[in-house]
């Protein structure tokens, strides 16, 4: 949901989304997992690990064959590293020199699982056995990411083709929202060091205020102005009506 | 549950309890673990988080992690290693979460599992179990909700079972795991808390043999996993209706029980043939071709399909349980076809 904001979509029909009611950007019928808005160039989220990098690496294809200046970014976790898809499209890619851009986000957790566990030697080695430039950021750091994806993005526009880019961070919550008792697969301790010390919002917070760019009342406003756009978007869902049931068999084919 | 199946009756002596459907599987699991070394689990989040619905609680602690193997999320390749394992000596379980990923593992399934046995000219074999899971109305969208049975129930080579009870559940799980074939194995995500009589002793059920879930003389509802509860509850509807509905639970698509169901449709004259899979090229189209094909003279009423609208499963919850059968709906499919409207 953050990369679908991000990406510049609203919180009132995204709200709307989750809701399954019609103002939701897919109509309802995708929900939480499957918000796409192809208005901000957001080509979807998926439910399938790793199901976004064949449509990534395709929408770079495509960059090219236009002759557009767009680049594509394809967001996934450290569990998409399972996925052999992905190792088939980077591999395509970089022969190829498509603009796109492998974001891994490694939140540290295969749904339940540590990625340690699952995942054996170098995770950027993995794109540079095809050849594909690879960094690596802290992703709480949230100029170092920007800062990066900014040289990257410069570069695929280029023609120099696909890169890689490791950003290491954290899931704050569970996997899914039943996932409430985590002791069995991560400590306490380690959510509240994360929340504590490595929330990426209070470090720019400091880094801003340490700067003297801004202060205490700088960050109150943007909150409350946040929290009044949240509130006004859950509102806004929760009053929104339902798609007429003559929808559900609308949109099966183009 | 309303009634005892025939087959926990046949039982009659055995130690019974109530347990769920969840509490079968993983009892059935735990058991084929410690009868046979070669038997291990695989798969996504089955040790210690026991899968995501938690179905496998428990195992991990008792059998370790070289038996319940956690895995990363890639789905081919545990297929693959399951196939292989299994070709060399080995009796593997896989666990594929959501039905919906069996799409990641076709190839393993489709081209290798299903077709060593007979390219070897019999030499090899495949004696794995894919356990994976399928069912609607859970609000979780088009990729986590399908049916997809059908598409394994048409490749020769694979056994494919629904189980619709715990006793079912457990019997047939065993039989599966003690096969020496490819066996796909699905479980209704909504049913994993529906509890039924389970006797304490080891039993197996055969493949290939449906099960009469309620007798009934008017017409005849074949119905597979998720369809049988709702077979069922408009058995009791029609009843009130003073139409005898009897249900037919086929338990495994293949082998199919041909002659129960045709069996009942010729004593009953009509049927509605029910599984949650697309309706169209799906299960029912099959269960339909059988009956018609084997009780055409006895018929009063063409044979009528209800399976999933042919609709990805939308998220929004008004949209999604339209796509799946109510027991209301097929109480007025049943009044149609019995001449009641």
């Amino acid at each position: 949901h953050g990369h679908c904001l991000a990406k510049g979509a609203s919180v009132d029909r995204m709200f709307a989304e989750l809701l399954g009611k019609e103002a939701g950007y897919c109509r309802g019928k995708g929900g939480s997992m499957h918000i796409a808005d192809q208005d901000t160039g957001n080509l979807g989220a998926n439910a399938i690990v790793g199901g976004s990098a064949g449509i990534a690496t395709g929408a770079a294809m495509s960059i090219k064959m236009r002759g557009s200046d767009q680049v594509a970014v394809c967001f996934f976790g450290d569990g998409a590293l399972g996925q052999g898809v992905l190792y088939e499209v980077m591999n395509m890619a970089s022969l190829w020199k498509f603009p796109v851009i492998y974001l891994c986000e490694n939140n540290q957790y295969n749904e339940y699982t540590h990625y340690s566990e699952t995942t054996a030697g170098d995770i950027s080695a993995r794109a540079k056995a095809f050849g594909i430039p690879a960094e690596t950021v802290d992703g709480q750091d949230i100029r170092a990411v920007y800062d990066t994806v900014q040289r990257l993005v410069a570069r695929a526009r280029q023609g120099e083709g696909p890169a890689f880019l490791l950003c290491n961070t954290y899931r704050f919550f569970g996997h899914h929202v039943g996932d409430i008792q985590r002791a069995y697969y991560r400590s306490k301790e380690e959510e509240e060091h994360w929340k504590a010390e490595r929330d990426p919002l209070k470090l720019l917070a400091d880094w801003l205020t340490e700067q003297g760019m801004a202060d205490t009342s700088t960050f109150e406003q943007i909150e409350q102005k946040v929290r009044a756009e949240v509130e006004a978007g859950e509102q806004f869902a929760l009053n929104a009506p339902f798609p007429d049931p003559s929808e559900v068999d609308q949109d099966v084919y183009a | 549950m309303s009634m005892l199946s025939t087959t926990v009756s046949s039982n009659a002596g055995q130690s019974v309890r109530e347990i769920t459907l969840g509490q079968a599987i993983r009892e059935a699991l735990a058991e084929e673990l410690r009868r046979d070394p070669r038997v291990f689990i695989m798969g996504e989040d089955v040790a210690e988080a026991g899968t995501a619905f938690k179905v496998l609680t428990g195992l991990v602690e008792e059998f370790g992690t070289s038996r319940v193997i956690d895995t990363p999320i890639s789905e081919a390749g545990i297929a693959g290693l399951g196939v292989g394992g299994a070709m060399t000596g080995m009796r593997p379980i896989v666990d594929i979460m959501f039905g919906d990923f069996i799409a990641l593992t076709m190839d393993q399934i489709v081209n290798q599992a299903a077709k060593v046995h007979y390219m070897s000219g019999g030499k090899l074999k495949v004696p794995m179990v894919v356990r994976t899971t399928l069912g609607a109305t859970r609000r979780t969208a088009a990729q986590h909700s399908q049916s997809l049975q059908a598409w394994v129930s048409h490749v020769p080579g694979l056994k494919v079972v629904l189980p619709s009870t715990p006793y079912d559940a457990k019997g047939l799980l065993k039989t599966a795991i003690r096969d020496d074939n490819p066996v796909i194995y699905f479980e209704d995500k909504m049913m994993y808390q529906l509890k039924g009589p389970v006797p304490e002793d080891d039993y197996t059920i055969p493949f290939g043999v449906a099960d009469i879930k309620r007798a009934g003389t008017d017409i005849t509802i074949v119905a597979t996993s998720s369809m049988v509860q709702i077979a069922l509850a408009a058995a009791e509807l029609l009843e009130k209706l003073d139409i005898s509905a009897e249900v037919v639970d086929p338990r495994t698509t293949f082998p199919l029980d041909k002659d129960t169901l045709i069996e009942s449709a010729r004593k009953t004259s009509r049927a509605i043939v029910m599984d949650e899979g697309y309706e169209r090229y799906g299960v029912t189209a099959e269960l339909a071709a059988v009956i018609a094909e084997g009780a055409f003279y006895y018929l009063d009423a063409p044979v009528k399909r209800m399976g999933a609208m042919d609709v990805p499963v939308p998220f929004s919850p008004v949209l999604e349980d339209l796509t799946v059968p109510t027991a209301a709906s097929v109480v007025e499919v049943a009044k149609t076809l019995c001449g009641r409207i």
